[in-house]
């Protein structure tokens, strides 16, 4: 090699192709690529929705409690005379937000656990996999209920707590991939320079896990939106008049003789459908992330 | 095995520690303390201090958690005040009809999933493979109450075959089978997706061994090669997702107790959440806790009867 930045251009070519291999991979799976868009309309529906489509969330009409759908309330109203459609975009904030927070945490928090055991071994990997089985050993929903109840059960707690039960299986997995990247040559080369062992984790073990991470942050975002209508459907959802996907398919479920389906089977799609596109998106991803370990080795 | 068993029962020791250590921490982080929370916001400070001196909680913390683990060893939850009765004596009178409730359904899942994985595995990628695996996508998207709620709209509003609610159960135990049918078939629907879905990919990584092109090349037939040989390799790891899954049934029963007033342990520890109840939360925890650890130790043990190579690996 001649000239040095020769060799910096070369590398940066070769990662905008590889990269743009990525994209190809992901985008060959149709079902992953539709999702992703549907993804993209839910959170504009959500966020953007609202400034268009303006109605009260906040204080209840009991006038119009229970209104089927018409053309002033395109689906309908519920018991408290909020506007169903309105309430949606309302609800699936706090359920995207909460899915959100309880993805980066958990996903965050069990990497790390799990990059620190594989790294370090010995007594250390001992103590936090024990850790980690005794985690998954109390079932998750009391014990999200449990901390929730304990610290008051407010939005972000209840999202802390969900995270509180979902990290373990994320540190499990990085765990095993840190093991074999431990013993890689670079690995050792990187000892050899003198780098300290936080740098190693950072700067060589995690980034090499981060196809099972990102794959794995993104099954978590689908199973939180599960967790949190669960919880919500136990009474601790947000406090109303704000409410979840959840809350408002828990409604539903306490007018089922009622017939009012429209109370019901919207927030039930939206979570189905959400969840389903995340999970699909994750099949992408992880297709992507097979693609990438295989070129690792 | 011998030392396999030892390392094993270690593990699950250890793990019962942390878990019993864990709830040691809540039980002392709750608001107002253990007494408070007994006695209630209102209590005298006579009381209070009475209390206080009762349960040994002027000793330090690691003796206290000492006497405290003794007690659980020995059966003793604490006591409710609220309920006038010992925990003990509560969980004993809930926890046979949530073990009924998520062992038939256990059962159920996978008398169902067996079958169904099979197929789904010895079809991969046909048309009906992708209709059933859609399916049970389905069902694994939907929130556990959400599934109860369109049974409960199907089986009872619409075609009034069962009783939405299973209140009543255990009044005249083993007669009133039909209030049992909607909760387990709920819980089973949670459970089928993820256990068929294993079955299926393993099902799909055995047909491609070489045993089974030797299997074929002697002139196996398509069935017995399933049963005799696929079916038997596909199920060793199977035995170990056992103890995955427990925790995702026992969590299910939580709000199916609730959804269908199924007197378990589930709705104990609902009430006992709207009421602050902590003891009964701690010791319904404690019980599943032990429940999980000690299926998921047979679950191993079962694993390493089955396959020697884990035994000696």
């Amino acid at each position: 090699m001649a000239d040095a930045s020769v060799g910096v251009q070369t590398i940066g070519w070769a990662r905008w192709r590889k990269w743009r291999q990525d994209i190809g991979v992901f985008v060959s799976n149709r079902a992953a690529l539709v999702s992703l868009a549907f993804l993209v309309l839910i959170i504009l529906f959500c966020y953007v929705g609202p400034l268009i489509y303006r109605t009260n969330q906040t204080t209840a009409t009991l006038l119009n409690a229970s209104l089927p759908p018409s053309s002033q309330f395109p689906l309908g109203t519920d018991p408290e005379g909020f506007d169903v459609l309105g309430r949606l975009m309302v609800g699936g904030q706090s359920t995207l937000e909460v899915a959100f927070a309880v993805a980066v945490i958990s996903t965050a928090f069990g990497a790390l656990i799990g990059a620190l055991a594989g790294y370090i071994g010995g007594a250390v990997d001992s103590f936090l996999m024990r850790l980690v089985d005794t985690m998954l050993a109390i079932p998750f929903l009391f014990l999200a209920v449990l901390i929730a109840v304990l610290l008051s059960p407010t939005l972000p707690i209840v999202a802390l707590a969900i995270a509180a039960v979902s990290w373990p299986s994320t540190a499990r997995i990085v765990r095993s991939e840190a093991l074999t990247i431990r013993t890689r040559d670079y690995v050792t080369a990187a000892t050899g320079f003198g780098s300290w062992h936080l740098q190693l984790v950072g700067r060589h073990i995690l980034p090499n896990t981060i196809g099972s991470i990102v794959v794995n942050a993104t099954l978590k975002l689908a199973t939180a939106i599960l967790l949190f209508s669960a919880v919500s459907f136990l009474g601790l959802g947000p406090p109303p008049p704000a409410t979840s996907w959840g809350a408002m398919a828990t409604v539903g479920v306490q007018h089922l003789y009622d017939n009012n389906w429209w109370l019901l089977w919207p927030a039930a799609a939206a979570i189905g459908l959400t969840v389903i596109a995340v999970t699909l998106v994750g099949d992408g991803l992880y297709d992507v992330a097979a693609r990438l370990s295989r070129d690792a080795k | 095995m011998l030392r396999f068993l030892a390392r094993r029962m270690g593990q699950a020791i250890a793990v019962l520690l942390l878990v019993s250590l864990i709830m040691f921490v809540f039980l002392h982080a709750m608001p107002g303390g253990l007494v408070r929370a007994q006695l209630g916001p209102r209590a005298t400070r006579a009381a209070v201090r009475q209390l206080t001196r009762l349960e040994g909680l002027t000793k330090p913390l690691p003796v206290q958690y000492g006497i405290w683990l003794w007690n659980l060893v020995h059966g003793n939850l604490g006591f409710s005040y609220r309920q006038n009765s010992s925990v003990a004596k509560l969980l004993i009178e809930y926890f046979p009809r949530t073990l009924i409730l998520g062992g038939v359904s256990f059962l159920l899942t996978i008398i169902l999933a067996i079958p169904l994985g099979v197929f789904q595995g010895s079809r991969a990628q046909l048309k009906l493979d992708y209709a059933i695996t859609g399916g049970l996508v389905a069902l694994y998207s939907l929130p556990t109450f959400l599934k109860g709620a369109i049974l409960i709209l199907v089986f009872s509003i619409e075609l009034q075959f069962f009783p939405d609610t299973a209140e009543n159960y255990g009044r005249n135990f083993g007669t009133d089978v039909s209030v049992l049918i909607l909760p387990i078939l709920t819980l089973t629907f949670g459970s089928l997706a993820f256990f068929s879905r294993y079955i299926r990919s393993s099902v799909i990584d055995n047909l491609g061994a070489d045993y089974v092109r030797t299997a074929r090349a002697k002139g196996v037939g398509e069935v017995r090669l399933l049963v005799r040989h696929v079916l038997r390799n596909s199920l060793l790891p199977f035995v170990s997702q056992i103890g995955i899954a427990l925790p995702l049934i026992v969590s299910g029963t939580l709000i199916i107790e609730f959804l269908f007033d199924f007197p378990g342990l589930g709705l104990l520890y609902w009430d006992a959440q709207q009421t602050r109840t902590y003891p009964i939360m701690l010791g319904i925890v404690l019980l599943l806790s032990v429940l999980v650890v000690a299926g998921n130790l047979l679950a191993d043990l079962a694993y390493a009867v089955l396959d020697p190579r884990i035994r000696y690996g």
